[in-house]
């Protein structure tokens, strides 16, 4: 038996959301994981981010392909509904179901195989459809669950376990998401949850696919010297850019104490998206401006080049608008509008066939 | 002299792609229609923007005959380059008609044609100005010709004419008749008008449409409730999201808000579309893809999940000529074994073959239905012919009483009343599992995967829980026999020998059934295969008769391959006649195979054009 359910624990101190839930409940099975995976930590950052958005549980849907980062679905919120579809396809898979159902909050999770190979088009296209979906590349450089090959993240250099380097350039997701249009583009590391929290729960709420590249190593394959990938290299090279916290719209407030948790208060300046929700960034680097695109992606290859890693909420576009916006569908769920609504009748079909005559 | 043929003749018009030539032949097919005349209108069209050739064939037959015929009696010439080929496909006694502006040249000359020259573009040159519409003026003066030469009612012309313009483009309805009336008039005067082959008004058509099967499919989806369409552009299937697409924005939209009741996703690819319409299924819509063979090669990965997973989903095939990019814009029956077991590991799909556009929309209407009773694929398979070119079909009905079956969904109500819900196991026995809609209720949960799942919907790479899931697959398909349109069975007295096809074909075939009776005194019964998995029907068909011939369109002989393998027929009582050179099937082919089949000295396949 290879499916594991993890033993539900419940405590009267556990803290509790608006729902009456509490962390427990945004819960899945048990990790089959390596142990250490950075992939777990990102699992716990979407329960934590899931949770503090107090989220239905029933009202998100997962989304992924297949791979080592594919299978996280499973590790978080049982209670919603998961799709572990196919090699590389879970954005046209999202497609489907969000222009079906516009209402749920789709979680996509896919890796640098599944997105960055085999999946590239998808995710390009995905992007430029621009569809109401968090979608997180776990990004460790490497092939987990066929034992170690490069993926088409590997830096230029980076060794392989065995101490073979890569001479491939790398596909670089949030160069790639800002040059094709991404409406919101970030970087977190596995290991900083306090960085990543926030980033995804703006990436939840953000009115069009959120892109979120996760540096998340690779225990087993590629966290060794030599490698750029692993814990140590990116904590080593680690620089954040902007610092940024998701306020909810104003009907939704939150105590101001969870904003200020996320964030200091120091220095900060708010950007208003087009639903009325804030995201408010902390200034990091100077004049850093994550709403000017060319400016990002020239500071994104900046800092690339001098060998660090630039993380933040990296670029977000306000005025995004999203697959229904851009198809004009109407605001209810496709999937259950009432028959009558869809089908025109008998009448209407006498009248067409005259123009059939 | 040759007797009178009323309304039994072919005629072929060539042209150069791109010079506007469709909607001169279009109107000579509907001025026919209007007539109240059987007749079929086939487009054989390169793959090509402009300056390729292309031909419209035209067969009219009071009988209803109207299945493609190789055989011409008068073909419009107006493309010097294929004019060899146009007068060699002439049937002795026939006539070319052609642009005489430039001499003919004597070498192409046959003794048994007469060569009508008509000087059309030295008169449209002479009474309109411009080369876009001098060019265009020449097609549609051809139309006029024919008018006069075949006694084409220059009322009926005239009234189409008027409803395509209207009052608001009087100009162009005026530049357009005097254009028809050079031609009329040029052939009513050097000619004996009209000719031996001529049409008559007849009443064969009022309850009829005249429209192709994209279209009509595209109104089932309309009609059935799809709300979702995925695709990408690819011949043959492109006009039918269209064709969607026009629908939706006539008779989709919301009326407050002027905001619209379906979403069409062009894709980035067929794989893509493919993974749209099953993440729409999934998330409960009624959703679909159109394609054709090469779109169906690249989404059988996705194919096999959504048989694996149970997402119900509808894909169109419109087939056309393969394997590879094959010949695009040539139809063909080339998909029959792809579909029925699209993906790798064990598949097997319900299939749905509409014969016409009448049934397109039937058919699609039927797929959604079944899609979501059994909670699988299934697969329309059109092909070019049907779905590009304009049939003559029966007005479509729509019975309001219509509700869409969306099979076993649990509601929020439904799911208070059970203990756990379980997405894969067979709580009725039948096979078929209860589903839910993501978002509806946290105890309808479930993860969906294509990887191995016990029946409670958990990962498992357990021998025993993964069988019993894929073996309850197969019990839940083959029930699908009976649901799937039920084979179309002619039989006659005594007939031992049974024709066997499906599609396309059925109009060829029924009227080679009809003249080898009459003119050879055969007796042959017939059973049109409409869906797969087939129903027991189909088995106790062939077994019935001693010979069984299976006439299809593809070299391999799939129907037959499929009945072999999906029947307990034996092989021996099967055998086959096959076309699959790109055209559309004609009777004259069939009798040659049959007769062939039979032993019968007959015209052989040799010397059977085109």
């Amino acid at each position: 038996m290879t499916y594991i359910a993890k033993p539900r624990v419940f405590h009267p101190s556990l803290e509790k959301n608006e729902l009456g839930l509490t962390r427990r409940d945004y819960e899945g099975v048990m990790s089959t994981l390596c142990a250490g995976c950075g992939h777990d930590s990102v699992t716990a950052a979407l329960i934590e981010a899931a949770w503090e958005l107090a989220i239905p549980t029933h009202r998100a849907a997962k989304m992924s392909g297949i791979g080592c980062s594919s299978k996280t679905t499973a590790y978080f919120m049982s209670e919603s509904h998961g799709f572990n579809s196919v090699h590389g396809r879970m954005p046209s898979v999202a497609s489907g179901a969000n222009a079906a159902n516009r209402d749920l909050v789709y979680i996509g999770v896919s890796g640098d195989g599944d997105s960055l190979s085999i999946g590239l088009g998808q995710l390009c296209h995905a992007v430029r459809r621009n569809l109401n979906l968090l979608y997180i590349i776990e990004n460790n450089g490497v092939y987990g669950l066929t034992k170690g090959q490069f993926s088409a993240s590997a830096d230029m250099g980076s060794k392989s376990k065995r101490g073979v380097p890569n001479e491939q350039p790398p596909i670089d997701p949030a160069l790639l998401g800002l040059s094709i249009g991404a409406t919101f583009v970030a970087r977190g590391f596995s290991g900083d949850k306090n960085q990543l929290v926030p980033i995804i729960k703006a990436g939840i709420r953000h009115p069009g696919l959120a892109l979120v590249d996760v540096i998340s190593p690779c225990v087993t394959f590629n966290d060794h010297v030599g490698s750029t990938k692993s814990y140590a290299y990116t904590r080593e090279h680690f620089r954040e850019a902007v610092e940024a916290a998701f306020v909810a719209p104003k009907d939704f407030v939150r105590p101001a104490d969870e904003i200020t948790a996320d964030i200091g208060s120091d220095d900060v300046h708010d950007v208003r998206m087009h639903d009325g929700s804030v995201i408010r960034f902390r200034q990091v680097e100077g004049d850093y401006d994550a709403t000017d695109r060319d400016a990002v992606y020239g500071y994104l290859r900046e800092r690339q080049n001098a060998g660090e890693v630039p993380t933040g909420l990296l670029y977000v576009d306000p005025e995004s608008r999203d697959l229904h916006d851009v198809l004009g569908t109407v605001d209810r769920p496709l999937w259950n509008l009432p028959f009558e609504e869809l089908c025109p009748g008998s009448e209407a079909l006498d009248a067409l066939m005259e123009n059939y005559r | 002299m040759k007797t009178d043929r009323v309304n039994d003749f072919a005629l072929k018009i060539g042209t150069v792609n791109g010079t506007g030539s469709a909607s001169a032949n279009g109107l000579i097919m509907q001025s026919i229609f209007r007539m109240g005349v059987p007749v079929s209108g086939k487009n054989v069209f390169p793959s090509n923007i402009q300056g390729l050739p292309t031909w419209y064939e035209i067969r009219v037959n009071g009988s209803g005959h109207v299945a493609r015929t190789p055989d011409f009696d008068l073909i419009v010439a107006m493309n010097p380059e294929t004019y060899a080929q146009d007068i060699e496909e002439l049937v002795p006694g026939g006539w070319l008609l052609y642009d005489s502006s430039w001499p003919m040249a004597d070498t192409l000359r046959r003794e048994e044609v007469t060569f009508l020259g008509v000087p059309l573009a030295e008169m449209c040159v002479k009474s309109f100005d411009g080369g876009r519409t001098r060019i265009l003026m020449k097609n549609i003066a051809y139309t006029g010709a024919l008018a006069a030469l075949l006694d084409i009612d220059m009322d009926v012309i005239r009234g189409l004419l008027e409803e395509t313009f209207g009052e608001r483009k009087r100009h162009l309805l005026e530049a357009n008749f005097k254009a028809i009336r050079l031609g009329y008039d040029y052939a009513a005067e050097h000619f004996e008008c009209p000719l031996p082959i001529r049409l008559e008004g007849m009443d064969a058509t009022r309850h009829s449409i005249l429209i192709d099967g994209n279209t009509a499919a595209a109104l089932g989806c309309v009609y059935a409730g799809a709300t979702v369409a995925a695709w990408y552009p690819i011949t043959p299937s492109t006009s039918l999201v269209d064709a969607f697409t026009a629908y939706c924005r006539r008779l989709r939209v919301e009326e407050e808000t002027g905001q619209s009741l379906a979403a069409i996703l062009q894709a980035e690819d067929e794989l893509a579309a493919a993974g749209i319409t099953i993440g729409a299924g999934w998330a409960g819509a009624r959703a679909f893809t159109a394609t054709s063979g090469a779109g169906i090669s690249l989404m059988t990965e996705f194919i096999g999940l959504a048989y694996y997973a149970e997402v119900p989903c509808v894909f169109f095939d419109i087939e056309r000529v393969g394997p590879s990019t094959g010949m695009p814009t040539r139809t063909q029956q080339g998909d029959i074994l792809l579909c029925a077991y699209a993906s790798h590991g064990d598949t097997k799909h319900l299939c749905l073959y509409p014969k016409d556009p009448a049934e397109c929309f039937e058919f699609s209407v039927q797929a959604f239905d079944l899609a979501e009773r059994f909670q699988t694929p299934v697969f329309v398979l059109s092909d070019l012919d049907i779905g590009m070119n304009d049939w003559v079909v029966p007005r479509f009905r729509w019975n309001d009483d219509y509700r869409p079956d969306r099979g076993k969904v649990l509601d929020a109500e439904a799911l208070a009343e059970i203990e756990t819900f379980y997405r894969y196991l067979d709580v009725d026995g039948d096979g078929i599992p209860y589903r839910t809609i993501p978002g509806e209720d946290p105890k309808g949960a479930y993860f969906t995967r294509g990887s191995g799942h016990t029946k409670y919907g958990k990962y498992t790479e357990d021998p025993d829980e993964y069988q019993e899931v894929i073996d309850r697959i197969a019990v839940k398909i083959e029930s699908a026999a009976e649901a799937v349109p039920a084979p179309e069975i002619r039989s006659r007295p005594d007939a031992r020998c049974g024709l066997i096809t499906l599609g396309a074909c059925d109009g060829a075939v029924r009227e080679a059934i009809e003249r080898m009776e009459a003119e050879d005194g055969l007796r042959l019964d017939y059973m049109r295969i409409r869906g797969f998995p087939f129903a027991a029907e189909v088995g106790r068909f062939i077994e019935a008769h001693d010979l069984n011939i299976v006439i299809e369109q593809n070299r391999d002989a799939q129907l037959k391959s499929l009945l072999t393998l999906e029947t307990p027929a034996s092989k021996e009582k099967l055998t086959s006649v096959l076309r699959y050179g790109g055209l559309p099937l004609s009777a004259r082919h069939v009798i040659a195979g049959v007769k062939d089949r039979l032993g019968l000295a007959a015209e052989t396949a040799e010397g059977v054009g085109a």
